[in-house]
């Protein structure tokens, strides 16, 4: 048994599991920080809503869905240029979050539109009827009403992102995903691959878990 | 003028209302007020220019089938659609001038129930009360919550202010709808079908509680239903809608009692759950003159028909009846065959005690 997992270094593994967790922190939040108004954006200029805006909306649109379209090793090459910009590296964790965000926010935003939509309509004429003004109405009943839907949304966009990370070792990231390919794939070191895929599985599984018991504890149906 | 605008027969419906003077102020006013939607480049006409005022403190009831136009009409009251054609005055303002600042401040003086309730499901019923106060923003904390606490007792939730939504029953969260309706201390209260989706025993309690809110508190009450039942129990006067028109429009006691409207006279028919059909069907087989008597108020409980049969010889039987009130007004409505005798001097005594005698078959 020691035998098969003699190439497992539980040094390297636990700081590549600190790195995944570092762009999988760092991405989710700058993530959600750009996704969140992009997508309210998108949910108030969209068709039959309160601030219909067809040209903004068809423009938003585009460039999320040109966005989602790229494949997400694509836009890791792509953005190098820009990433050293924003971060001075193209590696390690720093140079991860920006592409990371760029390939999460629009997805994220999406779920985000699609949240605020199941919201009944009845809830914004209420707020209406009582004189809210639109940001009252997207702050104190919209988002609260469709919280455990953005609450869903950020769990799936997190699970997303672990699987981003593990692409992102290619360009040299570091974490979980690089240790995969580098030692588990390139030299056929089995043993690594096995335990990473296992503590990205377990994180997933965790991510999930925690995603689920909080769209139940805010879902007050 | 007027008689074009409701079409030919409506002026003739639209019944002679009481000198301005004798009632109070009119607190809404719809001057050929009207909206038309467009979709996909084509226009639907859902209400017709019209014309419309509600006194204040009365309870104003607006009934019609799907389509009619109900909820177009209430919703131009605040606003919540804007007017395609003329003005909407309101507590002598001219609502539809009010810029989006004026507009909101407006609307907090004009609460609105729904028939879905549309509370928010993430906030408990004390902070679905204490929301129209939170947006406001001009009280602070604790006069937030001694206000709710006097809300929740006005509708009788004292014990549920922590509940979500989803835990309480239909009629509950109505209460709710209304409570919250009333947090900014509205005079004039909208309600859309604020009673349809409950059942018939619910339905009572929440006008009941509407009733007592109008009494009470002297709020201005308009409402919309699809059941005359609903404009008989509570409403002071009543529109009857039909195609973006009101049809007929009176008391509720004239348009109740004495439909002219084929929609009217539907509704009522509908209420009584009188088929006319049937009816008729059944007379066939019925001698002598038949009549339909209406008694309202005090005449209702008067020892009249006996009398009348002893001195005039008539003899009569009853057909159909019902004896019920309308709002606190009794009224009693019995359908007569009418035999032997002098029946032309029981017909004149009837009419001379202030029965209202139809006949309907001579
Ligand atoms: N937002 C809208 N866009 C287009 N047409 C509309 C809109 N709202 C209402 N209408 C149309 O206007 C007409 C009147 O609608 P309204 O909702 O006022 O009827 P209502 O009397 O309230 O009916 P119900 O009893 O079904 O609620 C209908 O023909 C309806 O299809
Ligand atoms: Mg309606």
């Amino acid at each position: 048994m020691n035998e098969f997992f003699s190439n497992v270094d539980p040094g390297e593994i636990w700081l590549a599991t600190v790195d995944t967790l570092l762009m999988l922190g760092g991405s989710l939040l700058f993530t959600v920080l750009f996704g969140l108004p992009l997508g309210v954006l998108l949910f108030l200029t969209g068709p039959r809503q309160m601030f219909e805006r067809r040209g903004l909306y068809r423009l938003l649109s585009v460039l999320v869905n040109a966005l989602r379209s790229l494949p997400f090793i694509i836009l890791l090459i792509v953005m190098i240029p820009l990433t050293v910009l924003l971060t001075g590296t193209s590696l390690g964790v720093a140079g991860a979050i920006p592409p990371l965000v760029a390939g999460a926010t629009p997805f994220f935003a999406r779920l985000v539109e699609t949240a605020l939509r199941e919201v009944d309509r009845g809830i914004i004429e209420a707020s209406q009827a009582m004189g809210a003004t639109t940001r009252q109405i997207v702050v104190d009943a919209l988002l609260p009403e469709a919280r455990p839907g953005i609450i869903a949304a950020i769990t799936i966009t997190a699970i997303t992102l672990v699987s981003y990370t593990a692409m992102a070792g290619v360009v040299g990231a570091g974490g979980l995903g690089d240790l995969a390919i580098r030692f588990g794939y390139q030299r056929f070191q089995t043993d690594v691959m096995i335990v990473t895929v296992a503590l990205l599985l377990v994180l997933v599984q965790i991510l999930q878990s925690i995603g689920d018991r909080l769209v139940v504890h805010f879902s007050r149906r | 003028m007027s008689a074009v605008r409701a079409g030919k027969l409506g002026a003739f419906f639209f019944r002679p209302q009481p000198e301005s003077s004798s009632r109070a102020r009119d607190v809404i006013e719809l001057r050929q007020a009207g909206k038309t939607y467009r979709v996909d480049g084509r226009d639907i006409p859902a209400l017709q220019p019209t014309d419309l005022r509600v006194a204040g403190g009365e309870i104003f009831g607006l009934i019609g089938h799907s389509g009619a136009g109900k909820s177009t009409l209430l919703r131009l009251i605040n606003r919540l659609e804007e007017p395609s054609a003329g003005r909407i005055v309101v507590d002598g303002e001219d609502v539809t001038a009010l810029d989006a600042a004026g507009l909101r401040a407006f609307r907090r003086r004009v609460g609105m129930i729904f028939q879905h309730f549309n509370l928010l499901s993430s906030k408990t019923v004390a902070d679905n009360i204490a929301m129209p106060l939170q947006l406001a923003g001009s009280l602070g904390r604790r006069q937030i919550a001694e206000r709710v606490d006097g809300l929740l007792a006005r509708v009788g939730l004292e014990a549920h202010a922590g509940k979500y939504p989803a835990q309480l029953s239909g009629g509950q969260k109505q209460r709710v709808g209304i409570a919250r309706a009333l947090a900014t201390e509205p005079k004039i209260l909208l309600c859309d079908e604020a009673t349809s989706a409950l059942d018939p025993q619910t339905t009572a309690q929440v006008l009941q509680l509407l009733d007592g809110i109008n009494r009470e508190l002297g709020l201005t009450i308009v409402l919309i239903t699809h059941e005359m039942d609903v404009i008989r129990r509570v409403c002071d006067r009543v529109a009857v809608m039909d195609a973006g028109r009101i049809v007929e429009l009176g008391p509720v006691g004239d348009v109740f009692l004495h439909p002219q409207h084929p929609t009217t006279r539907r509704f009522v028919l509908e209420a009584e759950q009188i088929d006319e059909h049937e009816q008729r069907a059944d007379f066939a087989h019925v001698a002598g003159r038949i009549v339909r008597l209406t008694f309202r108020g005090e005449a209702t409980y008067a020892p009249l028909l006996g009398s009348v049969a002893r001195d005039t010889g008539v003899d009569f039987s009853i057909l159909a009846g019902r004896i019920d009130h309308i709002k606190d007004t009794p009224y009693g409505q019995l359908t007569l065959a009418l035999i032997g005798g002098d029946i032309d001097a029981a017909q004149r005594r009837l009419a001379e005690a202030e029965v209202h005698l139809e006949v309907l078959r001579a």
